[in-house]
């Protein structure tokens, strides 16, 4: 400690100085508060506290039925429900042994990648605002607006949309649901490119944002990060590739690589994920198959088997994982789900030791947590 | 450790009674090692490992010859290969499994705890990236001895978890750097986790 304060004002006295943030700071994305030391404008050492949002996700699944669970999901991962409702659903089905229409997963993979697009546009956009640039958050929240009509449309919900069912789909999208999706998608890559134009290689973004907070690739791994913010440290792993599920293996889509690991990295591979989600949609709307969605399964009372299953989904936010363990009654017996924003969370402490203060809300803002899935 | 919870046993749905006194059951006879999915003990399936794919045979033999000194118990998690300890071993037997090389399980993908209410199961979920395969190690740790080497000098994302299994379920993680509460408050009392823990009422706060 002593060391880092000479680096700074040489021959000076050391002064730690406790900076509290939090938990109702706007740039803490939610309820997080973590506890600064820092040496003049230099952080010596930092304490994460979470849990404000707690709510015991977990064991208030013990206590619902399989089909009520799905409603509990939608609130874990607030800002990407579609994603959390379909692991949670896939766990089941597999544990029941039962085949999904292909029509449903068509609906399911088509709604999850835009609701991919939708978190990772308002990431953009609170990037932006971390660092300072407002524009860009105007026309990512305009696109990020699209998609949330188009989910009011089929669901009937902007957010919490409780649309998935065990086996199948609430109900069969709208009629023109290809044609509105089409015309979203076409906007939504407008509004990606103008903000991507503005925001991306400005030279005051890169000066805030490039060679800070660099995780190296066992680091990565070390702590467990997963989706975008491995994939920054050059680690080539994305859970739709390595293990694919539902109809993945059926779309031509590549995995975005970061060369460095710091924080531009992080951002910019968030932006290409975006176009190749709509590259995913646009295959799957060509692919969309006529057939059944709905599902009886999903309004009655279900018993799975006795029997225990550990099934994994990617996020936006990284890899989701669920083990659900059944004992034959009509409640699950214990749900655990492995949230990516966690694990992200974890490695905060290391990368932001020997930064600067002014860099921490980047460095938090760039890990893209969500509260609801860290505290459960 | 077992103090509250027990006079609001009524409380509870009644769905929910069978499946411990079930699982009680079958941990009686066998308190070392429980079968993994101790709630189908009464139709015990034909082979656990029936589902395992050829490559999940090869990496559970693999880990076996890995483990063959602290006596693993090959079986399966539905899919995923998976191995069953004795809790003493498990911070030497996950060192292990990081570093062979047949089995590198570089990442911790979750560490879950399941409540059996006479023991917990310990779920440690590792993923190898290079080639990508999943394994499970699990151990059971009973109520009376609820105390379990940590893992976090293994892999740094252990350390989360641990905190959040010591802090739902009471779980003691021996040689856990900063064990203080990570999702409960300070003052917070008993293990919401468990099973015997009333979810219908609350604390002040």
């Amino acid at each position: 400690m002593t060391q880092t304060s000479e680096n700074i004002v040489p021959n000076a006295e050391p002064v730690e100085m406790l900076l509290n943030m939090g938990p109702q700071h706007p740039s803490t994305h939610g309820v997080f508060r973590m506890v600064l030391w820092v040496d003049g404008e230099k952080i010596v050492d930092v304490v994460p506290h979470i849990g404000y949002l707690h709510r015991g996700s977990e064991k208030l699944c013990e206590g619902e039925q399989y089909n009520q669970v799905i409603t509990l999901f939608d609130r874990m991962d607030y800002i990407a429900n579609f994603n959390n409702e379909h692991v949670y659903v896939r766990a089941v089905e597999k544990l029941m042994g039962m085949e999904v229409s292909e029509r449903s997963e068509y609906i399911r993979v088509i709604l999850c990648e835009l609701n991919r697009i939708a978190s990772h546009m308002l990431f953009i956009a609170t990037m932006g605002l971390d660092a300072g640039a407002m524009t860009p958050s105007m026309f990512c929240f305009r696109g990020r607006e699209r998609i949330q009509g188009l989910f009011e449309s089929v669901s009937g919900a902007r957010m919490m949309h409780n649309y998935f069912r065990i086996g199948g789909l609430k109900e069969d999208v709208p009629d023109d649901f290809v044609a509105q999706v089409r015309e979203v998608l076409e906007l939504v890559k407008k509004d990606t490119e103008e903000s991507d134009k503005l925001l991306s290689f400005n030279e005051i973004f890169l000066a805030r944002l490039k060679n800070i907070a660099v995780m190296s690739a066992e680091d990565a791994i070390d702590y467990g990060l997963t989706g975008p913010c491995l994939r920054a440290s050059g680690v080539d792993y994305d859970v739709r590739k390595a293990a694919p599920y539902s109809v993945y293996d059926r779309f031509d889509f590549d995995v975005p690589i970061g060369l460095d690991g710091d924080c531009w990295d992080r951002y910019y591979l968030r932006v290409q994920e975006v176009y190749q989600s709509i590259r995913i949609v646009e295959q799957a709307l060509d692919q969309l198959p006529d057939g059944e969605v709905t599902s009886s399964l999903g309004r009655r009372l279900l018993r799975p088997p006795a029997g225990e299953v550990y099934v994994r989904g990617e996020n936006p936010r990284g890899e989701i994982g669920v083990y659900l363990n059944s004992d034959g009654s009509d409640k699950p017996y214990r749900i655990k789900v492995r949230p990516p924003s966690f694990c992200n969370l974890s490695a905060l402490r290391q990368m932001l030791k020997d930064s600067w203060i002014a860099d921490s809300v980047v460095i938090l803002g760039a890990l893209d947590i969500v509260l609801g899935e860290v505290d459960r | 450790m077992v103090q509250e919870g027990e006079n609001q046993e009524s409380a509870e749905q009644p769905a929910e009674t069978p499946a411990p006194a079930e699982a009680a059951e079958t941990s009686t006879p066998a308190p070392k090692l429980a079968p993994a999915a101790a709630h189908g003990a009464e139709e015990p399936p034909a082979d656990p490992l029936e589902k395992l794919s050829a490559s999940g045979k090869e990496l559970l033999d693999a880990s076996l010859d890995v483990l063959k000194e602290f006596s693993p118990e090959a079986s399966a998690l539905d899919d995923i290969p998976q191995v069953i300890i004795e809790k003493q071993h498990a911070l030497a037997a996950c060192q292990l499994m990081k570093d062979d090389p047949r089995i590198n399980g570089q990442m911790l993908l979750c560490l879950a705890c399941v409540d059996f209410s006479e023991y917990f199961q310990l779920i440690y979920v590792l993923q190898s990236l290079e080639p990508e395969r999943t394994i499970v190690l699990r151990t059971n740790i009973p109520y009376s001895d609820a105390t379990i080497p940590s893992v976090s000098s293994v892999w740094k994302a252990a350390d989360w978890y641990e905190r959040e299994a010591h802090d739902l379920f009471g779980v003691d993680f021996d040689g856990h750097p900063d064990p203080s509460p990570l999702l409960l408050y300070d003052e917070f009392e008993g293990f919401p986790g468990r099973k015997e823990f009333p979810f219908n009422e609350y604390q002040e706060f």
